[in-house]
Formats: C-alpha cells, structure tokens, sequence
C-alpha cells in the first residue's frame, strides 16, 4: 500500500466527496469528512518521511509512465506543501460542524462537506501532479468548488464576492491554459520534468517567453498578487467563517507552489530570471503590495476584510522572497508560506468562534470583548503578534530569513521596507486589541450576554495558536525542512 | 480548398464575435454564441478533431444556450451600454495583451507542419503504439480513457463539482402543491400539436443514439460525455413540451443526485479495483484476462462513470433553472433574498 | 505564403482579445460569462489548430489512411470544453441569485449599492 500514497493523498478526498453527499444528517457527513481528511493528514505525514528517506517518488497513473500518461512527482517541496495543506484541511474541518451550524442552512450542509472536500482534493492535486495539464484540470476543481462556498455566505455581498472571484479566476486559469499551450506546441509534452529537458533547446523563441509571460501573469491573479488582488477582500470576508479559514491558509499557498513549481523547476532560474523581468517584477509588486494591503488593513472596519487586506501584504512577502532569487531567499518564502498558514487559520478560526458569537465580526462590535471571550481574542492577539514577527513566534523566523536573504544580497532599504510591513501589521492588530480590551463593554453587556466560544471552535484555534508558538520555538522541524526543498529547487533538473 | 474554408469560416467567427460584442439584446447575443458554437464544430471537424467538434456543438450550441436562455429569463433580456471610461480601459488591455500574443506567435512552427515538436515528441507513440497497447481505433478515445485517463476522471470530478455547485445556490426547494396547473416557462408548448407529435417521434431515436455515442466511442468519434449530453438533451426535450414536473417525477431529484455521485464512484472503484490488484491506480491491463481485453472493460466502464455523471449534473443544473423560473411565475417577483 | 500559414494563429488571437474585451467592458453579468466562453472557445482553436497536420485526418486508425492529426491537443480540449460549461453553469446560478439578491445584473448598479452598504453601517 506504501507504494500507492501519492495518489492516495489525492482520491481520499476525491472519492470520499459524492460520499458525503448522500449521507444525512450532516453531523454524519461532517464525522465523514473529517475522517477522510484524517486520513489524508496520516499519508501526507507518511508521504514525507518517505520523501526524506528514498528521495522523490514517481508514481506513473493508469500505469503508463511519462510523458506518455500522466505521473505523480512528490519531491521535498510537494510533500512540505502536500502537509501543510492537509494539515490546515483536517484542523479546520474539526470547527466546521459546530461554526456551519449558524452561518449555512441544515438543508445545504452535505453540499458544504462534499465541497470542502472537493476543494482540499483540488489542491492537493495541484501540488501532488507532475504534469501541466493536469493542474490546469485540478485548478478548475478546486476553483469551482471555492467560488460555490464563498458564495455560500449568508451576507448578499457573498455571492457578488463570488462572482468577481469567478470572473478574475476564470481568466487567471484561462491565461494559464494559453501558457501550457504555448509551451505544449514549442517542446511537445506536458510532463514537468520532460518540459524542464526540453525547454533549453528552444529557449530564445518569442513564444516560449510569451508562454511565460501568460503563465505567470495567470497565477498571480490567482495568488492575488497586488494589484491583481482585487477579488480576495471581499470574498475573504464574506465567505463562511470556516470557508476562509481554509482558503486564507491554503489556497494562496499552493497558487505560490505552482508559482516556485513553474519558475524554478520548469522555465529554469536563469530562463525565467535573465530573459523576462519576471524578478525584478515579484521584487517591485511585493513590496508595494506589502505596503499597500497593510495601509489599506488599517483602514478597515471589519475585522475579517482587515485580515484579508493583510493576507495580501503577506503574498507580498512570499513573492518578494522568491524574487530575491538565492537560496536563503526560497527558504524563507517556503517557511513564511507555512507559518502564515498557521497564523491566518489561527485568526480565522478565532474570528469563526467571534462571529458565532456575535453574528458579526464588525471592529466596533469587539468592544470589551477582551474579557467576554478570553481565550478567543488571546487567541488574535497571539496569531497577531506572530503576523507582526514578534519573536518566539512563527512570524519571527520567517522574517528573519527574509531579512538574511535580503542582507545577502546587500540591498538594505529593502530590509527597511520589510520592517516597515511590520510595524504597519502592528497598527492595525493595535486597533483590535484597543477596541476589545481598552474600551467598555456596551453598558447592556450584551443581551444575552456573550460568552466564550463553543469549545469545538476553541480546540482547533488553540491547536493552531500552539503551533504558532512551538515552531517559533523549535525552529529546527520547519527550517531544515524549508531550506532542503529550496536547496532542491535550485539544482539543476537532470534526466 | 482546405485552406479556403479555414480562412472563410474563421472570418466568420471573427464576424459573430464582433456582433455579440455589439448587440444589446442578450437573446440576440446568446443565440449568436449558439451559433459561434456551431462555426468552431464546423472549424473543429475541418481540423479533423471530430470528437471534440461533436462535443462543442452538444455543449456549446445546445446545453449552453438552454443555459443561459433560462437565466436570460430569469434576470431581463436588455443589457446596458458599456460606459466610455471603462471601454478606453479595455481596449488598453486587450491592445496589449494582443501585441504580444501576436509577438508570441510569430516563430511558432508553421500551422499544418508535419514535423513541429508536438507532433514529433508524443504523438507518434500514441498513433503507432495505441493498436498494440490499447487495441482500438480511436485514438482520442485511447489518450482520453487510457493514457490520460486521469485527467478524465478529474474532468468528470469538474462537472460533478458544477452540479453541487449549482445546486447548493440555486438548489431544489420543496415543490409547492399547485392545483394541477403547472406554470412554467415550457408549459406553453405544451399546447402545440405537431411540436408534440414531433418530438414522441424524435426522443427515442434520440436516446437510442446516445446509447450508439456511448458504447461506439471505441471506434468511431463519441464516449461518455457526448453520450450523457445527448441522453440528457432527450430528457429535457421531453421535458420541455410535456412540463417539467412530469420529467421531474421520472427522474426525482434524490435519484438524480445520487446518480451524479455514483458515476464519479464508478470511474473512482475501477482504478481502486486495478490499485488493490496490485497495479497502479486506473491500470486496466488486470481487468480483463489479456491486458488488451482489460483496457477495452477498464474504458468502457469509465466512459459509463463519466456518461451517468454528465447525464445526471445536465438534469440537475436544467431542473435547479427551470424550478426558479417556474416558483418565479408563481409568486410573482420574488426579488427578497431570504 | 508564411503569412498564411500563421493566418490561424492571428484570427485566434483577435477572436481570444473580442471575448477578453467582452468581459473587460460590458456591465451586464450574463454578458460577462458570454465573453468567457468566447474567450475559451478561441482558446481551443489555438489547441486545436496547433494539432492538425496539412493532408492528414482524424486520429481514428483505418487502413486506408497514413498521415493523421495529432490526438493530443483534442483529448485536452474535450477536458476544457466541460470545464467551460462548469464554469459557464455556476456563473449562470450566480447571476440567477443576484438578481434576487440586488434586483438588478448590472454590475454598476450593484457596485453602487455595495458602496452605499459600505459606508451606511
């Protein structure tokens, strides 16, 4: 069965979605899912140990191996990001039932589990694929299903959120598809590795740097790279709690694997680096779009949308780390991608117990919610400080290789910007914490009065809250595992 | 001559394009799109991709149309004119991104080359090697259920996660008792005789057919997904002139629904059925006693997976529409959100 | 004569810029995802053209042919065609409901009442 987990990872989740379709009650369909992603979290974890121990593993579908058929390519960089994103889905899957339960009709909740299901499939598709076409057919499971359960938000504005999201998503992925195209007529094949062999020979064409050009300009509208971010505020904040908990902390991670996955793997640094200004244009939209988002996250008067607004300026700090182009650079992109996924579930979820609260997470209604719900808000100002880099926390150690990456390469105003970022993160993680611990509570207290939130949402937060603290601790598990799938990146593909 | 009908039928797409561009009547539009649908078939069979011409017109000019028909209906037939600011801003955009696609394409290999790099690389071993390896002429049927038969299952997933989709926004609501008057935006054509007549004439060989398209995709252009669209275009047809409700009753919504699911299940339990055996996920070559007999069993029971799927997601998204345009006639504009 | 050969390249791109423009400009939501399917449509006629081989015909083995069309690139367009139609179905459920929710399809008007939501509470 060994032999068989990279596509495991993969068909659990896959299979077990028209399953929960047809289970009633939904408590039934939820106990599934949350099974099957359980599953799935067991085999990213065997997925990785066996990575580390035998190297990459091939497995070849329908048994015909590349580029004839299609194969499964888990490398260190493909297991790291296949954890992380079943990490994430079981987690958050565990605050699911209780959270659904105020914010989506008892009649659409199987839909939910079998979307949510289809989702994290979706991803973990892209990122467990050796071949292009087949992300492209993923990307579209994972983008269908996403823009349903935005939609899926009880506010109005979900549904136009929604459909931005369709519109912007849909032309990202058809620019992708421009993109394989033009590579798939300049070299013949669709596999990644046969792309990366066969793409030196036929580097200098025009239309091998337009299929660049459309390829990345397609993921970073679905990465919501500033100033292509347009779509992520609103559906941030108006999907369901649990919907942008997941998406926050998964789906802008793995449009940045396919991002490294392309650059690095496929064009190749040199190509993607020296004949497009693909770097210099990450190093420029990522420090503006840090600056910018966070700017614009202070501004905001609810807390979801603040977050949002501040995941923006967090791609900016990933992209700007791949823009570096060293090694140290990569690394602390590929750490920043993890521990940011661990602070925005975090967030996310504490804002998910907030809301099932309150019936909203408007800043102004946070008003002495300090000593309402306790552990909830400990919960954001703890996610928070690791969002501003506070040492001991996760955020820390991935700014800190950002800022030795940028050190490397000598560019010290840049250093400057980063810091900037953070200070900005504290502002607006200051106007929280003003608003919920430093203002009265109304002078009803509420009626009835608010109460901590229910422990099912509390666990999975504070699960997350921990991991937050730990591996900004223990910070061995994270950077080796970071800096070996970066070093792998950056060597040379050989046949 | 070849070259001649290429050169006059892109014009005429070019052509089509232009005019939905600038109709403001979206009935006028949609049934433009129908019809650059129905140009690109034309285009597509010229190219000699006859499989996917066959699917362009069933999906592009028949379900898509049907479609957006029903939404028109449900949402007004005029649209608004674009505002100047925002067309100067697209052109902007569409100029460049053009220019350099134009850019892009100027050291392509020649169209029509033998020898280009996709025709070198991968090709040959699909075109020389399926006989032997796969054992039916269908070469697009090989690639599509066999070689790549994972992107297919993903595809089938695709369209699964569309009816869910469509069903959790728009989803069936109890159906209200009315006094056996059914109201709906096909009930009209119930009174038309000969449309009638016609069409008890027309839905068996319709369905007879799509069983043809579904089970000859070995040998001759055809396989599930063209399959369920025809199988699924009958039903609404039927639907269509003798009320939907009736329709609905011999395909009640729970049915549907898990049809839709276990479709995808079938095409999953045949590579879990290869995976226990030993073999890799989707390998047929241990389904029958000779590999080859295992790839004609492995794709004929996937293509029924991605049939019974397609067929079931086009009733569920036809049924979810024509519900709302039906509760819409009864109550009136309904325009409050719940 | 080379003009001529790329003559399909170039309809394709002016065919992939007027479904692009339709998108970018046009306020109606219906209208909108009509755009995307032309967008996607001229998509698979680049696919599809960068299959064909001058003299050659369908990829369906018969003794009677030698030269045939590539395969590939039109098992690839079968897949994207149903992700067209996906995506074209639950845009379409999308709209349905907001006109139910906004009364209008017009994306200027239902920017505006965003606007004023914004600001009001």
């Amino acid at each position: 069965m060994m032999q068989h987990l990279p596509v495991l990872q993969v068909i659990v989740p896959l299979l077990a979605a028209p399953l929960a379709l047809l289970l009633r009650p939904s408590r039934l369909a939820w106990l599934f899912a949350l099974i099957a992603s359980g599953a799935g979290l067991f085999i990213s974890l065997s997925l990785l140990a066996q990575v580390l121990e035998q190297g990459t593993l091939i497995y070849a579908l329908g048994g015909w191996a590349a580029p004839i058929g299609i194969e499964y390519r888990i490398d260190r960089l493909n297991a790291f990001v296949l954890l992380l994103v079943s990490l994430i889905g079981f987690v958050v899957l565990l605050a699911a039932d209780t959270s659904i339960r105020r914010e989506i009709d008892e009649d659409k909740q199987p839909y939910f589990y079998s979307l949510y299901l289809l989702c994290m499939a979706g991803l973990l598709g892209i990122v467990a694929t050796g071949d292009a076409f087949n992300v492209f057919v993923f990307l579209e499971i994972s983008a269908l299903s996403t823009y349903t359960l935005i939609a899926m938000g009880r506010d109005r504005r979900a549904l136009w959120a929604s459909y931005q999201y369709l519109i912007m998503g849909t032309i990202g992925a058809t620019f992708i598809l421009i993109g394989i195209g033009l590579l798939y007529m300049m070299t013949g094949t669709l596999n990644m590795h046969d792309l990366a062999l066969r793409l030196p020979a036929v580097q200098n064409s025009a239309t091998v740097l337009t299929a660049t050009a459309f390829f990345v300009v397609g993921v970073c509208l679905k990465l919501a790279l500033f100033p292509m971010h347009l779509w992520l505020p609103n559906a941030y904040a108006y999907a369901p709690s649990i919907v942008t908990a997941l998406l926050a902390a998964t789906a802008t991670k793995v449009a940045i694997y396919v991002l490294i996955r392309f650059v690095f793997t496929i064009f190749g640094l040199d190509f993607a680096f020296d004949s497009l200004p693909v770097h210099e244009m990450l190093l420029v939209l990522g420090v503006v779009g840090i600056l910018v988002a966070s700017v614009l996250a202070i501004a905001q008067s609810n807390v979801k949308r603040l977050f949002a607004y501040s995941s923006v300026a967090q791609i900016g700090y990933m992209v700007l780390g791949i823009g570096l182009a060293n090694t140290t650079g990569l690394t602390a992109s590929l750490l920043h991608l993890f521990n940011h996924a661990l602070m925005k579930g975090a967030l996310f979820l504490a804002l998910a117990g907030v809301f099932y609260r309150l019936s909203t997470v408007e800043l102004k209604s946070f008003q002495g919610l300090g000593r309402q719900m306790p552990l909830t808000l400990a919960a954001i100002v703890i996610g928070g400080l690791s969002l501003v880099g506070v040492p001991l926390t996760v955020g820390f150690v991935s700014k800190w290789y950002l800022v030795l990456a940028i050190l490397e390469r000598g560019w010290w105003p840049l250093a400057f910007l980063v810091m900037l970022g953070s200070l900005l993160a504290l502002v607006y993680l200051w106007r929280i914490v003003e608003m919920a611990y430093f203002s009265p509570a109304p002078a009803d207290g509420g009626n009835p009065p608010v109460k901590e939130a229910p422990l099912m949402i509390l666990l999975p937060t504070w699960l997350l809250v921990i991991a937050n603290v730990y591996f900004g601790l223990d910070t061995d598990l994270t950077v080796s595992l970071a800096s070996l799938a970066s070093i792998e990146l950056f060597t040379p593909v050989v046949p | 001559m070849e070259i001649l009908v290429d050169v006059v039928l892109l014009s005429l797409l070019v052509i089509t394009a232009l005019a939905i561009n600038g109709t403001k009547d979206l009935f006028a539009s949609i049934m433009l799109t129908g019809i650059y649908s129905l140009l690109s078939a034309s285009f597509f069979v010229l190219m000699d991709a006859v499989d996917v011409a066959f699917t362009e017109a069933a999906v592009g000019a028949g379900i898509a149309t049907l479609l957006m028909l029903s939404c028109m209906t449900l949402t007004g037939q005029y649209e608004r004119k674009p505002r100047r600011s925002q067309q100067a801003l697209g052109l902007l955009v569409v100029s460049i991104t053009g220019v350099l696609l134009y850019f892009g394409t100027l050291d392509t290999p020649n169209f029509g080359d033998a020898h280009s790099p996709i025709q070198d690389h991968l090709a040959p071993h699909y075109l020389h090697q399926s006989m032997a390896e796969i054992g039916i002429p269908n070469v697009v049927t090989s690639v599509l259920a066999s070689y790549r038969g994972f992107d297919t299952f993903g595809e089938t997933v695709v369209i699964f996660t569309a009816g869910i989709g469509v069903l959790a926004l728009i989803g069936f609501r109890p159906k209200r008792k009315t006094d056996g008057q059914l109201q709906s935006l096909v009930a009209p054509m119930h009174h038309q005789k000969i449309l009638r007549v016609l069409s008890k004439l027309l839905i068996p060989p319709i369905l007879l057919f799509a069983l043809y398209v579904q089970f000859h995709g070995d040998y001759g252009p055809g396989g599930g997904f063209q399959a369920g669209v025809i199988f699924a275009a009958a039903i609404i047809l039927y639907a269509m002139i003798f009320g939907v409700d009736i329709a609905r009753r011999a395909f009640p919504d729970a049915a549907v629904r898990l049809l839709a699911a276990l479709g995808v299940l079938l095409y999953g339990s045949v590579g879990l059925v290869s995976l226990l055996s030993g073999k890799h996920f989707l390998d047929y070559s241990i389904l029958g006693d000779t590999p080859q007999h295992g790839q004609h069993w492995g794709i004929l029971l996937v293509e029924l997976g991605v049939g019974i799927t397609v067929t079931s997601v086009m009733l569920i998204i036809f049924f979810t529409f024509s519900a709302r345009v039906d509760r819409r006639g009864r109550d009136g504009d309904a325009s409050q959100r719940q | 004569m080379s003009a001529l050969l790329h003559y399909n390249y170039w309809i394709v791109i002016v065919l992939m810029m007027i479904g692009f423009y339709i998108v970018i400009t046009h306020s109606n939501l219906i209208k909108k995802l009509l755009g995307l399917s032309i967008f996607q449509t001229s998509v698979f006629i680049l696919y599809i053209s960068m299959g064909k081989v001058i003299g050659g015909s369908a990829p369906i083995l018969s003794d009677k042919v030698q030269i045939y069309s590539n395969p590939l690139p039109h098992v690839l367009i079968l897949t994207a065609i149903v992700v067209g139609i996906a995506t074209t179905a639950l845009g379409l459920a999308l709209v349905v409901r907001l006109r139910e929710a906004y009364g209008s399809i017009e994306e200027e008007d239902i920017q505006a009442q965003e606007r004023d939501e914004g600001q009001a509470p």
